[in-house]
């Protein structure tokens, strides 16, 4: 690309001897360049590949009952998936139907461009900060202080308020999915309000200020303006944060309360499919056993990658290709 | 009349709205530095913290000696292995990677920065762990190796691309090869971006713990061998804050601690860079 200008600029029989010498450190360090590209496809086929293999005894021997069995029973080699699936499925719903207007509200805020300059760079670092902190230090926190919390006042609340419900209703242990999924809310918050942030930040002023110049008051200016306009970017954001959430691990292991069961309340215990993982892998006896872990971390692989590739599909859409932060 | 107020006293209750999430997004960071902090203290200032391994119950004393070690020599192998690697994928992506085969290696980059940290711990454990018998510290770096690829390289394409493109032409109307341009006009130009990314993602690297469950293990005993498994600074927070002895888990308070100084300053450092570099 660039060599092709400096072709066209320097005369052909200028550039003759040195031209082809140089030509031969080009074609090494391109060929280095490009090595390197394969290589990351390489190690791509060998991580699935890493993943499959060892899953092999476990697809064979169970199919596609793995996937809808409810029974997770290692002393009698009985493994269903079905209880980790459900689990990891509940928690980040939980997490995200928290985190969602928390995070967009923020973005909005952030995004803007008039007013309330103090408060936005503190903001900024805050949450920047909260994505670094490592999910051991999360996990550790939410053991040791939110359990007691959720046990003593937050679920006896809901349990009082909406005990009706069967999401609410039974006793409360401070673990269980409702937990993690607040835990989750935090871990994921950093990154759906950066990216809603940075979507955000893509609606056009001109769009805004006409919208205010017409008279529309803030609220409906957010409305119907920049929510139409940031909608399909923020859908990826929340995708994206989904993905994150999925397979999030020691953080939700610490509390999910690691059951094997389906239960409809918030408050009982269960279990992910990243935390059976964290679990149970290094005591795993067994080709049977340890494939069916392995097949656990291909269904966490396989859902994740396609919440991730429609998230970045959706993102790329909005954002014409611009890489995105996180 | 009336309407006009309804939509005032509606746009009045979208910003107060507003405010509660901005408040609800900076709180939980506050509330967990401050009580990492609080607990983690006591014991990070504890003679022995940093002088001793770890101690089992009942023997008064210990440190995380070994967990440090640990942290230290598992991150900085998976850094010599991606720190390379990751810079050159990136220089291809930005010198050579307008055409499909750039476009596959960000979107499989892409794929690989959104999977769980806990398939790379199995990704290194199958090809490492299983092949040589026993856990190591070896599989655990080339874990967090691959972990950190897909940041590194982001890192640097995007520092790359920043590039003006007159630098390079500059270059090679003096009759620079373009191997050289590159390394020596664009990869300089670039530095604060390679390194930062390289940093974050070291600073990344040092806070995960799934990865490292079955590949690195944990090892109470100092160990510098990288072909033994080995304790990190993760691991000691993940275990002891499940054992249920108070002084164990004061510990794990306070390696918390430690881990977030290492990654709250690795990041700061990076930003500091940043700004020196741009200016």
């Amino acid at each position: 690309m660039s060599r092709g200008i400096a072709e066209k600029v320097v005369p052909a029989p200028l550039v003759g001897n040195r031209q082809r010498r140089s030509n031969v450190g080009d074609r090494i360090f391109g060929g280095l360049a490009y090595g390197a590209g394969f290589l990351i496809l390489l190690i791509a086929l060998v991580f699935l590949l890493a993943l499959i293999i060892p899953a092999v005894p476990s697809i064979t021997r169970f199919g596609l009952s793995f996937i809808v069995g409810r029974v997770w029973d290692p002393v009698h080699l009985q493994f269903g998936a079905l209880p980790a699936i459900y689990g990891t499925l509940v928690t980040s719903a939980v997490g995200l139907i928290i985190a969602f207007p928390i995070g967009v509200g923020a973005a909005i805020f952030l995004a803007q461009e008039n007013g309330m300059r103090v408060i936005r760079g503190p903001m900024s670092f805050a949450i920047e900060l909260l994505a670094a902190i490592p999910s051991v230090v999360i996990g550790l926190f939410a053991f040791f202080i939110l359990t007691p919390i959720m046990r003593t006042n937050v679920d006896p609340f809901l349990n009082h308020v909406l005990g009706f419900l069967p999401l609410f209703s039974g006793s409360a242990s401070g673990y269980g999915y409702l937990t993690a999924g607040v835990v989750l809310a935090v871990m994921v918050l950093p990154i759906l309000t950066a990216l809603s942030r940075d979507v955000i930040a893509t609606v056009p002023r001109s769009l805004r200020e006409a919208s205010l110049a017409l008279g529309a008051t803030r609220a409906e200016t957010i409305w119907s303006v920049i929510i139409p306009y940031a909608r399909v970017g923020v859908t990826g954001a929340v995708l994206l944060s989904l993905g994150r959430a999925l397979g999030e691990t020691i953080a939700v292991t610490m509390v999910i309360g690691n059951s094997p069961s389906i239960k409809a309340s918030l408050f009982s215990l269960g279990y992910t499919l990243p935390s059976v993982i964290a679990n149970e892998f290094t005591e795993a006896v067994g080709k049977v056993y340890q494939g069916a872990l392995f097949e656990l971390a291909l269904i966490l692989a396989v859902i994740t990658i396609i919440v991730n590739v429609l998230a970045r599909l959706l993102i790329w859409r909005f954002t014409k290709g611009e890489p995105v932060s996180a | 009349m009336s309407r006009l107020i309804v939509r005032i006293a509606l746009d009045r209750i979208v910003t107060a709205l507003i405010a509660i999430a901005v408040a609800l997004a900076a709180i939980p960071v506050l509330v967990l530095l401050l009580f990492v902090v609080i607990k983690g203290l006591p014991g990070m200032l504890a003679p022995g913290f940093f002088t001793q391994s770890f101690h089992p119950y009942g023997i008064p004393g210990g440190g995380v000696l070994n967990a440090i070690v640990g942290t230290v020599e598992i991150v900085g192998i998976a850094s010599v292995i991606a720190v390379p690697v990751g810079s050159m994928v990136g220089i291809f992506l930005s010198e050579y990677g307008r055409n499909s085969l750039g476009n596959t290696v960000r979107f499989v980059s892409d794929v690989l920065t959104g999977l769980p940290s806990i398939a790379f711990g199995i990704f290194a454990y199958t090809i490492l762990v299983a092949t040589l018998g026993h856990f190591s510290a070896i599989s655990a770096s080339v874990a967090l190796a691959v972990l950190m690829l897909p940041v590194i390289l982001r890192a640097t394409e995007t520092a790359m691309i920043l590039v003006p493109h007159s630098l390079r032409e500059a270059g090679l109307a003096l009759g620079a090869p373009r191997w050289r341009v590159t390394l020596e006009v664009v990869v300089p130009a670039a530095l604060g971006g390679i390194v930062t990314g390289a940093l974050l993602a070291m600073a990344r690297a040092a806070g995960e713990t799934a990865p490292l469950l079955f590949t690195a293990l944990g090892n109470d005993y100092l160990q510098l061998d990288p072909l033994r498994p080995m304790g990190a600074l993760a691991l000691t927070v993940y275990r002891n804050a499940l054992l249920p002895y108070t002084s164990l888990q004061d510990q794990a308070w306070a390696a918390a601690l430690l881990l977030v100084l290492i990654v709250g300053l690795t990041n700061v450092l990076a930003r500091i860079y940043v700004r020196r570099i741009q200016r």
